[in-house]
């Protein structure tokens, strides 16, 4: 485990073949992008079912839900820059409210876009989406459970929000991994503390929670894919088993999965608690490795909020 | 029934929506009477003439499409769907009201209702989707949407436009509400329009001009529209903002402005005349 890498934007791609072969209903929707989001492997097998609409984002999204609206399963996306960036009215009224099945995939999410800055590097989306009524928000943590994510929401009526990221990473899951919609996955356990963490913050609170064993800290880790609707009943239990939680996430940590977290806490099961993110600021120009290490979104920063979690009893 | 005696009938309809969306603005105490009024023929002609519908079997796959994109305009659709009989005509003195199911603007749950609308500029994206799949699945549905002239200041307009050309959707048809004005004013004055039409034939389009209150130039538009190949049509229809009521014509505060339950009786024999 963790041992390789992948590209979620693959896996993705690999999906869409598969559901396209099985599932004559399901149709594609790229905006100038699906090459860099791999979902143009769709158009090469299934041409008649890919429709390119040009750099034209929110007429990606409202083209959707009228394929949606006439019975298709439809798949569109780009950066998430711009989808939810440019497009949040037609997600909100074209697809939420209606409760259509259109399933948005984004790349790109996070600073770890890297080099193009931070005109590109969006750190809004989970709490966007997630404010949005009806819309399911869910951030994988490696290629593998994003490839099993995408061909589970085919299956499950409504609109999704589904975040990738632009680099490759650490492989977190084998393929024997069965992936459940909602629930969170406990990979590691341990009573000390839980990091709680979504995207590619799963490997680096794995990686977090090794190196807290050597100092004799056992920590439970939690891949919180689903950030909406959030499974409350597997957070609230490892918070009742640990007493303390460390959130992670590639995000602002103003709305986001650790915000999601310290609401079902607040309610069900105060605990105290860290979140590990973008602190409300937005990203500059750099190598991904470099950028995730200055805004502190890496495993010793996990690290460090959970001794010092640790601590503080 | 010949043309002619259609023609009667269907100046009948206009009346008697024209009369129902003024009951129901006046008993809702808000809304938008101005582009409903102006649009009553071009809807009365799609739903009583043009279209392929069953009222009574809403859902119908291959029902022809029809997208309200100038959602305020929804006492209009929804005094149209009640006497094709999609619901009671009762219903509409329900509008805007809590636990209703008129919404002040058009929504999921309604019979007849498509999709919601209210946003500006995105209906003609919603009809290219589903023009898409009709062509995808070799189904005989067209789809229809009416726009606000104001509504073409939105940038979507023209990203739904450049596409419905490039997927050649002969199967599409788009209304244009050229009544003039917007909420602020003329449209000419806020974001001029003109040249309109030059505009949608830059973009590829079968251009249709009509007279919004007459009914065979209407009807021979979309006669043309079908008969089309290879391009969508636009059919942009020259109307008067709050047609038939005197005190609302051309005026942009009646866009957004009920009529007075007091003054009620006074506006409905004006129609009368």
């Amino acid at each position: 485990m963790m041992s390789k890498t992948a590209a979620m934007r693959d896996a993705y791609g690999e999906a869409l073949l598969e559901l396209g072969a099985s599932n004559r209903d399901v149709v594609v929707v790229g905006a100038d992008t699906t090459g860099s989001l791999k979902s143009g492997v769709f158009a090469t097998k299934f041409p008649e079912r890919f429709f390119n609409v040009g750099i034209a984002e929110q007429n990606l999204v409202s083209i959707a839900a009228g394929m949606a609206l006439a019975g298709k399963v439809a798949f569109a996306g780009t950066y998430a820059i711009f989808v939810p960036g440019k497009s949040v009215d037609q997600i909100r009224n074209n697809i939420a409210y209606p409760n259509l099945n259109v399933k948005l995939v984004c790349s790109h999410g996070g600073i770890s876009v890297g080099p193009d800055g931070a005109s590109h590097q969006q750190v809004e989306d989970i709490a966007i989406m997630r404010a949005i009524p009806k819309m399911k928000v869910i951030v994988p943590g490696d290629a593998v459970s994003t490839k099993a994510a995408v061909k589970a929401i085919a299956t499950i009526p409504g609109p999704f929000y589904v975040r990738l990221t632009r680099s490759s990473t650490p492989v977190v899951y084998d393929s024997g991994f069965e992936y459940q919609f909602g629930k969170a996955t406990v990979i590691r356990e341990g009573p000390d503390i839980a990091l709680v963490a979504c995207g590619i913050m799963v490997p680096e609170a794995l990686k977090a929670a090794e190196s807290l064993k050597s100092k004799g800290v056992s920590a439970t880790v939690l891949d919180l894919h689903t950030v909406k609707p959030i499974d409350s009943e597997t957070i609230l239990k490892v918070a009742r088993q640990c007493g303390r939680v460390v959130t992670a996430e590639e995000h602002n940590v103003l709305g986001g999965m650790g915000s999601a977290v310290a609401e079902v806490l607040g309610e069900g099961h105060p605990t105290p608690m860290k979140r590990v993110g973008v602190m409300d600021t937005f990203g500059e120009s750099g190598e991904a490795g470099e950028l995730l290490k200055k805004y502190g979104l890496t495993a010793a920063s996990i690290e460090q909020a959970a001794s010092g979690l640790m601590q503080s009893r | 029934m010949d043309t002619a005696q259609e023609i009667v009938h269907l100046k009948e309809l206009a009346l008697s929506t024209r009369k129902l969306i003024l009951e129901a603005l006046a008993e809702a105490g808000s809304g938008h009477p101005g582009g409903s009024l102006s649009a009553v023929e071009l809807l009365v002609t799609l739903y009583f003439h043009v279209m392929h519908h069953d009222p009574k079997n809403p859902r119908w796959e291959d029902r022809d499409r029809f997208f309200l994109s100038k959602g305020h305009a929804a006492p209009l659709l929804y005094s149209i769907l009640a006497q094709a009989g999609y619901f009671p005509t009762e219903e509409l003195m329900s509008l805007r009201k809590t636990g209703a199911r008129l919404q002040g603007h058009p929504s999921m749950g309604i019979p007849g209702i498509e999709a919601p609308a209210g946003s500006e500029g995105i209906g003609l994206s919603l009809a290219v989707g589903t023009s898409l799949v009709a062509k995808l699945d070799n189904r005989p549905f067209r789809s229809y949407v009416l726009m606000g002239d104001g509504e073409q200041q939105e940038g979507q307009v023209w990203e739904a436009a450049m596409a419905a050309s490039k997927f050649r959707l002969d199967n599409l048809t788009a209304i244009i509400d050229r009544n003039g004005i917007q909420q602020d004013g003329l449209t000419e004055q806020i974001m001029p329009l003109e040249p309109l039409a030059a505009k949608w034939r830059a973009f590829n389009w079968n251009v249709i001009e009509v007279d919004g209150y007459d009914f065979s130039q209407i009807m021979d538009g979309f006669d043309l529209a079908t008969s089309t190949r290879n391009r969508p049509t636009v059919i942009i229809a020259h109307t008067v903002k709050g047609k038939g009521i005197s005190f609302m014509e051309w005026s942009p505060h009646y866009h957004g402005t009920a009529p007075t339950k007091e003054k009620l009786s006074d506006v409905l024999s004006e129609l009368e005349r």
